[in-house]
């Protein structure tokens, strides 16, 4: 069996699959039904200074191959996550957890950045710049180089950990903004967030979702994902984590092809629970078809 | 929860719309009435959330009615295999019934309270059953319900079939110790303001996983925020909160 362990900002992970923010909870759904502790590590819902509801609903929609949503970043606040769910979280996972932090002000950044940095389950940061379904926040920082940059910095300045900033394709070029936040002393690009869209009821004539729009994810992204990741890829230095429509282990290869040093699963979990162990269990399989030993050494590997 | 692969039995049209489809598969993650299955198409990314009618050994009921492409899909399968997700949501809660329960349903809405119905009359309650529906050509099950010897009342807005009006209009007329319902959310509102007793409503939106993992069918009430799904779907009176 070929080597899975990858290292991503200086952590080992003992695979490169990681089930993405917003379709994973806290890991207890899915700990009910199988040891969460195969994945590579997860990264926990989208967590913000204040509690939040989200979105009215509707908040779902159906698509082919693919769904959209918008969810809102719902999530009980900084405070409550450390205090409720960083306990109950480490019972179901002992390995370094990704935790995924979204606001509304620089400052909303670096306060939630700084809390969490303090805690122990904590591996890395990862800060969204790329959330479709909130105003006056998440995707306007990450559609500017300048404002992504000073996001970056503001975080990277009151924490220790890695900080990997999650960008969206929801922008005319990925490439100045991963440039701008590695310039601005990231340690790791993480992309791409959902694609912002939307779905009409026919019968209702009005948008199916109750905030008209939201992000579109699935299969359906995959060749969009690649792209994006084989463009940052190819500008930066630092790691690149690839997500967007995986679904198999055989994608899991695509996406380290293209550049990616570890690879987020996400709207495929909500569909089949099991997928991303699923993947893991398979991926040496795929390795050995596709003649792979070392998963380090196909990493930007496609020229 | 638990992902398993169920067979078709039989599928077959009660009305011009609602179908009844009978599955064999692993049930044991199946252990209230009021849980949902969720359930994988051919061609469809999202599993299609349907509500437990009965569940009887290896054998699963599920009625449903043709609302898209999903379910109009299902309608139309003869036989095969689907990938299901059972024992979803938390199901009613029989302990709080009392003697003489009253089970309402609406419509599509109907289903769910079957297997409930034949649990409580397993349990020796006298149950009532009201059972709304918009017309006489949309009435389903209503034998079935008698046939558990529940006390069946069946009410059409338009008057052919029954006793004209809604299910509110029947249950205003009724002694009973605690109500269970599931229908369009304006029944349960009006269920909600016309009952006298504590209850149990259940309720539907659109999901995305069905587990409780994405957060798509939250809801607020009295007692916090709510998953649809999984702290769901149903919810006691006390602590609904309406939407504005």
């Amino acid at each position: 069996m070929g080597a899975m362990n990858v290292n991503l900002c200086g952590i080992e992970l003992d695979n490169p699959i990681i089930p993405a923010s917003g379709t994973f909870g806290y890991g207890y759904e899915f700990a009910e039904l199988y040891d969460i502790n195969c994945l590579g590590s997860f990264s926990f819902k989208g967590t913000t200074r204040d509690p939040r509801f989200g979105n009215p609903t509707p908040r779902i929609a159906e698509c082919t191959a693919g769904m959209i949503n918008a969810v809102g970043l719902q999530n009980p606040g900084v405070e409550k996550v450390i205090s409720e769910e960083l306990p109950k979280l480490k019972k179901v996972f002992h390995k370094p957890v990704m935790a995924n932090v979204s606001g509304f002000s620089i400052e909303d950044y670096a306060y939630t950045c700084q809390k969490l940095d303090a805690q122990e389950q904590v591996g890395w940061l990862e800060v969204n710049v790329s959330c479709p379904n909130v105003h006056g926040g998440g995707m306007s920082f990450g559609t500017d180089p300048k404002a992504a940059a000073e996001v970056t910095k503001a975080v990277k300045a009151v924490t220790t950990k890695p900080v990997i900033v999650k960008l969206s394709p929801n922008v005319t070029d990925i490439v100045s903004i991963a440039k701008a936040c590695e310039d601005a002393g990231a340690d790791g690009i993480s992309l791409i967030n959902t694609l912002l869209g939307m779905r009409i009821d026919l019968n209702r004539r009005k948008p199916v979702i109750a905030n008209k729009m939201g992000g579109f994810s699935g299969s359906a992204i995959f060749p969009v994902a690649v792209r994006m990741v084989y463009q940052v890829a190819n500008a930066v230095n630092i790691p690149v984590v690839g997500m967007g429509g995986v679904s198999s282990a055989e994608d899991v290869l695509e996406m380290m092809l293209a550049g990616a040093t570890a690879v987020e699963v996400g709207a495929a979990n909500l569909v089949n629970p099991y997928i991303c162990r699923d993947m893991v269990e398979d991926l040496p399989r795929v390795m050995d078809k596709y003649r792979v030993n070392n998963l380090n050494e196909i990493i930007g590997g496609a020229k | 929860m638990k992902q398993s692969i169920f067979e078709i039995v039989s599928n077959q049209a009660l009305t011009a719309n609602v179908y009844r489809m009978e599955l064999r598969g692993d049930t044991s993650a199946i252990t209230a009435p009021g849980q949902f299955v969720n359930i994988q198409l051919d061609g469809m990314y999202l599993r299609r959330p349907i509500s437990v009618c009965d569940v009887q050994g290896d054998i699963l009921t599920i009625v449903y009615k043709v609302v898209g492409k999903g379910t109009e899909a299902m309608s139309r399968m003869e036989s095969g295999k689907l990938d299901i997700l059972t024992g979803l949501g938390n199901g009613y809660d029989l302990t709080l019934a009392g003697e003489k329960p009253v089970l309402l349903g609406g419509g599509v809405g109907v289903p769910p309270m079957y297997l409930l119905a034949r649990k409580l009359r397993e349990q020796g309650k006298e149950v009532s059953v009201i059972l709304g529906f918009n017309t006489k050509d949309e009435i389903f099950y209503e034998q079935e319900f008698k046939a558990l010897g529940c006390a069946v009342t069946v009410t059409t807005v338009d008057g052919s079939y029954g006793l004209k009006g809604f299910v509110t209009d029947a249950l205003k007329t009724m002694d009973y110790t605690h109500f269970y319902t599931c229908g369009p959310e304006p029944m349960l509102k009006a269920v909600y303001r016309a009952s006298v007793t504590s209850g149990q409503m259940s309720f539907e939106e659109r999901m995305g996983c069905g587990f409780g993992a994405c957060m798509g069918c939250s809801c607020k009430t009295l007692t916090g925020y709510k998953r649809i799904c999984k702290d769901g779907p149903v919810m006691m009176k006390e602590e609904i909160l309406w939407a504005q």
